[in-house]
């Protein structure tokens, strides 16, 4: 039981850094990028062949991020400088990646069986899932830190006024487009160390590794939000986080409940489904009863 | 200070929702002058201002600030030089931000935003200043999100970040037509005040014949896409709506029925 449960939130807190990357993207810029499905196995891919080539887990988890922010710039720049919607510039890089990511394996699957991983590395005596538990917490408080003193900075203010009201930041002398790219840059940067460290922690990078990303990110800030509450910046992010721990949580209950892993995407559509369509279903149950009251 | 020199505009030229908003326009103001704009519904106030703010790309002509050409400028440079107060009062602010993060982006308006936590202790003291001048009782409500505000309060707040930043030339779109007849007149006394203050350049448009006579030092009528009428200081300060609507009628031609004036 006890290592079900330090599975299950180091689970949460590895996924958490995507949630946080979906977070910037979804919430703070108001775009839905799809990048992100095609960052999560482009940071396990190269990570995973950067340790396989002899790399340090850290300096190979550094260029994973720097890969996931290239790809994050490449989405930014489509949609900013060539003008396609924001949707369809995220499908695009994602669909690129698919390639890029067989190219930089070389084939569809990569374990890790004997090369050191951040993991084993720096475990300082631990069991493993006690390790990555640690581990984990670090790299998410880490994250969390950052974000919260860079979207403090003018520049993190300027992005996310641009996703709340462009208007208002390009009449303040703010240009959007760079203010995009670099959201789509630091979400994308994010997630592509979030991929790297599951890959560690699942033992193989795989191409396929990120079907249904988004999704899951989704999932945990919705979650987070609504469990949680959104009353500050910091507020949503501690909200985001919590969030992925406890869709892990979910996910662990319902497949304890006798529920098979393949159905498991199929659940987490539904649940991300009806929480986004919470706000609408509410308004009109809200109308639907004041209705009812007059009609008696 | 600004100097507009034959703009022409045409909104989706070539297709069937072609549109002339803009036909070669020319205006100048001189530093301080406080310019009231009127005309019609679709008589392209709006669009005046919006090419002088760089919203979009005029056809024709040049826009010269302080003797800088910035016709080619994007919005966000033009910024710099300009302060705007938009007609829609969720237009000027970011509403799930707080007072204070509106103000820290305001204040450096124009400036390349740099990875400086966004506002010191010091700064917030000035802002809450800058805030009781308001009357509004902000200056307590720092961290409050700007969409807890009335409109009356956002757009006050719009002002004042249109202005913390010495702006060259303030551009006010319709700023009070949004707030109850009330509000409007608290704003718009406001407006009087810092304009004043600080001697800005000002072009404000309004659809109250009465404000535009009351306020400003000058007052531009506006026709079909051109300027028809324009009445410099000594002159506006003796005018009278019925005087205006004359100048109007005479001005625009003989189709002109008062109905088709819209300038209640
Ligand atoms: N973005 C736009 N696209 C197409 N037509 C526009 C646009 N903005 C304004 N127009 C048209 O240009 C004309 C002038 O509009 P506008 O400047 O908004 O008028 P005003 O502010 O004086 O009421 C109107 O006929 C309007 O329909
Ligand atoms: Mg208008």
């Amino acid at each position: 039981m006890t290592a079900l449960i330090i599975a299950t939130v180091s689970q949460g807190l590895l996924w958490a850094l995507m949630a946080i990357g979906v977070y910037i993207t979804f919430r703070v810029l108001d775009i839905a990028d799809l990048t992100v499905e095609g960052t999560f196995p482009l940071g396990a891919a190269t990570c995973a062949t950067l340790l396989t080539a002899g790399w340090q887990p850290i300096p190979a988890m550094l260029m994973a991020c720097l890969a996931g922010c290239l790809a994050g710039v490449v989405t930014g720049l489509l949609t900013t400088k060539l003008k396609i919607p924001a949707l369809l510039a995220g499908i695009l890089t994602m669909i690129a990646l698919y390639s890029v990511n067989l190219r930089i394996m070389g084939k569809a699957n990569l374990p890790l069986l004997t090369q050191d991983t951040i993991f084993t590395l720096y475990s300082f005596g631990l069991d493993k899932a006690t390790a990555q538990l640690a581990i984990g917490f670090i790299v998410v408080l880490l994250t969390a830190v950052v974000n919260y003193w860079f979207f403090g900075t003018e520049i993190g203010a300027a992005i996310r006024a641009t996703g709340v009201n462009p208007h208002m930041i390009r009449a303040n002398g703010i240009n959007t487009d760079i203010m995009v790219v670099l959201g789509l840059l630091l979400s994308n940067g994010l997630v592509a160390v979030s991929g790297a460290l599951v890959a560690q922690s699942n033992g193989f990078a795989d191409v396929g590794m990120g079907v249904g990303t988004i999704v899951i990110g989704l999932a945990s800030v919705i979650i987070g939000e609504v469990l949680f509450g959104t009353r500050s910046f910091k507020n949503c992010l501690i909200s985001v986080i919590l969030g992925s721990i406890v869709y892990r949580a979910v996910i662990a209950v319902v497949l304890q409940m006798g529920m098979p892993p393949n159905d498991l995407k199929l659940f987490t559509a539904i649940l991300v489904a009806i929480a986004l369509s919470m706000p609408l279903i509410q308004s009109r149950w809200r109308k639907f009863k004041k209705d009812r009251k007059a009609a008696n | 200070m600004l100097d507009i020199k034959h703009i022409s505009k045409t909104f989706n030229p070539g297709t069937i929702t072609e549109k002339v908003a803009l036909t070669d326009v020319s205006l100048h103001l001189a530093p301080g002058e406080f310019v009231t704009v009127i005309g019609g519904n679709g008589a392209g106030k709006s669009t005046l201002m919006n090419s002088i703010a760089g919203t979009y790309p005029v056809d024709t002509g040049t826009i010269t600030i302080d003797s800088t050409d910035i016709t080619k400028w994007p919005e966000h440079k033009r910024a710099k030089f300009i302060g705007r107060v938009f007609q829609d009062p969720m237009m000027g602010t970011a509403a799930n931000m707080m007072i204070e993060e509106n103000l820290a982006i305001a204040a450096r308006r124009g400036k390349t935003p740099t990875l400086r936590w966004s506002s010191s202790a010091k700064e917030r003291e000035h802002y809450r200043e800058l805030l009781s001048g308001l009357h509004l009782g902000l200056e307590d409500r720092l961290e409050s999100h700007v969409g807890l505000l009335s409109g009356g309060q956002r757009q006050a707040l719009t002002l004042l970040m249109a202005t913390m930043a010495q702006p060259k030339l303030l551009l006010l779109d319709e700023h009070t037509a949004a707030l109850d007849p009330k509000t409007a007149e608290k704003v718009l006394s406001l407006t009087k005040s810092i304009v004043e203050r600080q001697h800005l350049t000002t072009l404000m448009i309004t659809h109250n014949m009465r404000d535009a006579l009351r306020l400003g030092t000058r007052l531009i009528m506006m026709y079909e896409g051109r300027i028809i009428v324009d009445v410099k200081e000594e002159q506006k300060k003796g005018l009278q709506v019925k005087d205006l609507l004359e100048l109007f009628e005479k001005a625009a031609g003989s189709e002109l029925t008062s109905d088709s004036l819209l300038l209640s």
